[in-house]
């Protein structure tokens, strides 16, 4: 047991009068540590949160000005786009009522339609003197742009959200998904100069795979920007399609899909859907795997499309994807990701080998953005 | 593209006020704590200096956290190469991007192996140099 000598032995003496303002001082910085530590930890998450924001602010404005030098450049327009870019910026999309769901994949593919047709069309104002594979690019340049002002605009809001009302749950939540966003941010940052130049990217993996397949082999123009080319493979005929190049285009695949599908009467014996895949952290970029399913990202309408004629005709859909991050996917294309091409080509030849006849009709889409990839 | 970008702060005058109190405080703290082993009491000697040295580290590291900063954006992007690949004879030649290429694409160069114009673009890519981990799980 303390005496309470002993405790006071470890206070300061009487007499000295700094050691006393020192003991008051630590402890009230204990006590203010006690009540507002909080406080403390969401100012340094705010300077974070902050630090993020300017950082964010630089990118979109560079994506701003390269859209504007790009249309300067490409399009040689007679008036200063710079207003209308600005305008584009701010653009967006409603999506469709989803209360009464039936129906709304059709009202979604109706509203991306309209908004490819008005993009286009605005873009082609901004550039008159560019060529349809340079309005494809400029497009996806200012898609690109837009999708770094909606980031730097949503991060903004919440910190000033959080400001305002002191909350440090808005604040703590924009501080852990900050570095997701910045990922994203930095890989859209990287992607401009890709778009700007027209060098594929890494989400055409695919559509490199289907480029290939078909190089030798008369092409025809299909549903909404895809070719397709009829290639022997293994004793099988393949309708091999992709988006057409060397713009930047996604096209309509899965449209394409269910057109073939219904022109063969759903002779089809296999199809196989080639498409990049975001890797996890710890897997390799360029690892290729093979699963089923459609693979074809974006808003689902394709996805859909190639489901339901999947399902009517009873054709197995096989899926074979190549891995790579998501800051990958619109930077310019990796060597990794350039040299998985081979092995997937030999995936799919496995593959006709061990599921078809000879004889037999195939489908081989490679989906992606075909920006830089010609066929 | 790499950017740098000075990121001027306006230090806010409550947090320099506070700054100086502390740092105040820590230089006594060290006096006091110096003055203690002086007086041979070990024990109160070593609370203060402890406390007095913890202090001016953490006002030392505020202070620097206020200053004006260097903001380095890391996006350095790496140099895309083209192969130009010969049909024939399948001679490769490797060099820098130029805006108009895209894989595929028939050039009108000649091959300096064969001399024909069989010249194409084989590939277009980014070479990336990660760093290789020793040990861990990748």
């Amino acid at each position: 047991m303390l005496t309470i000598q002993q405790v006071s032995q470890l206070l300061p003496s009487a007499d000295n009068l700094l050691s006393w303002i020192l003991q008051i001082v630590f402890l009230a910085i204990f006590v203010a540590f006690m009540f507002y530590g909080q406080r403390f930890q969401m100012l340094i998450w705010m300077r974070d949160i902050e630090n993020s924001i300017f950082k964010l602010k630089i990118m979109r404005d560079e994506g701003r000005k390269a859209a504007i030098t790009a249309i300067n450049e490409i399009g040689k327009p007679q008036v200063d786009p710079t207003a209308q870019v600005d305008r584009f910026l701010e653009y967006f999309a409603l999506p469709p009522v989803d209360l009464d769901p039936a129906g709304i994949i059709w009202r979604l593919e109706h509203l991306l339609d309209v908004a490819d047709a008005r993009f286009k069309a605005d873009v082609r104002l901004m550039a008159p003197q560019a060529d349809e594979t340079q309005i494809n690019n400029l497009e996806n340049t200012l898609e690109v742009a837009i999708d770094l002002n909606i980031i730097y605009k949503i991060i903004r809001h919440f910190y000033l959200l959080g400001k305002k009302t002191q909350s440090l749950y808005i604040i703590m939540q924009v501080q852990m998904i900050l570095p997701l966003f910045m990922k994203e941010a930095e890989a859209y940052s990287s992607g401009l100069k890709a778009f700007q130049l027209g060098q594929p990217i890494g989400d055409g993996a695919g559509a490199l795979v289907a480029a290939k397949l078909m190089r030798d082999y008369e092409k025809t123009k299909v549903e909404k920007d895809i070719v397709v080319a009829k290639v022997p493979i293994e004793g099988r005929t393949a309708y091999v399609l992709k988006a057409e190049g060397p713009g930047a285009n996604v096209g309509k695949p899965g449209e394409a899909i269910k057109q073939i599908m219904e022109q063969n009467e759903g002779k089809i014996s296999l199809a196989i859907v080639i498409d990049a895949l975001g890797k996890l952290e710890g897997e390799k970029t360029g690892e290729v795997a093979e699963g089923l399913g459609v693979a074809i990202g974006g808003p689902q309408v394709d996805k859909y499309k190639v489901e339901e004629t999947a399902l009517k005709y009873k054709v197995p859909v096989n899926a074979i994807a190549i891995k790579e991050d998501i800051g990958d996917v619109i930077s310019p294309m990796r060597k990794e990701i350039f040299d998985a091409v081979d092995s997937v080509i030999e995936r799919i030849k496995r593959l006709i080998r061990e599921r078809t006849k000879e004889g037999d009709f195939i489908i081989i889409a490679g989906i992606g953005n075909s920006i830089g990839i010609g066929q | 593209m790499e950017a740098t970008v000075s990121m001027a702060r306006r230090i806010s005058p409550f947090l320099l006020a506070i700054l100086m109190i502390t740092l105040v405080l820590s230089l006594a703290s060290i006096y006091e704590g110096i003055d203690a082993y002086a007086k041979n009491d070990s024990a109160s000697g070593s609370l203060y200096l402890t406390m007095g040295v913890t202090t001016l580290i953490i006002t030392t590291y505020l202070w620097l956290q206020t200053r004006r900063r260097m903001l380095r954006l890391s996006m350095r992007m790496q140099p895309i190469n083209t192969t130009l690949e010969c049909q024939k004879c399948g001679f490769k030649n490797v060099r820098e991007f130029q805006r108009g290429d895209y894989v595929f694409k028939h050039m009108e160069d000649q091959c300096p192996k064969c001399n024909e114009k069989t010249m194409t673009i084989g590939s277009i890519f980014r070479e990336v140099k990660e760093k290789v981990k020793e040990a861990g799980y990748s």
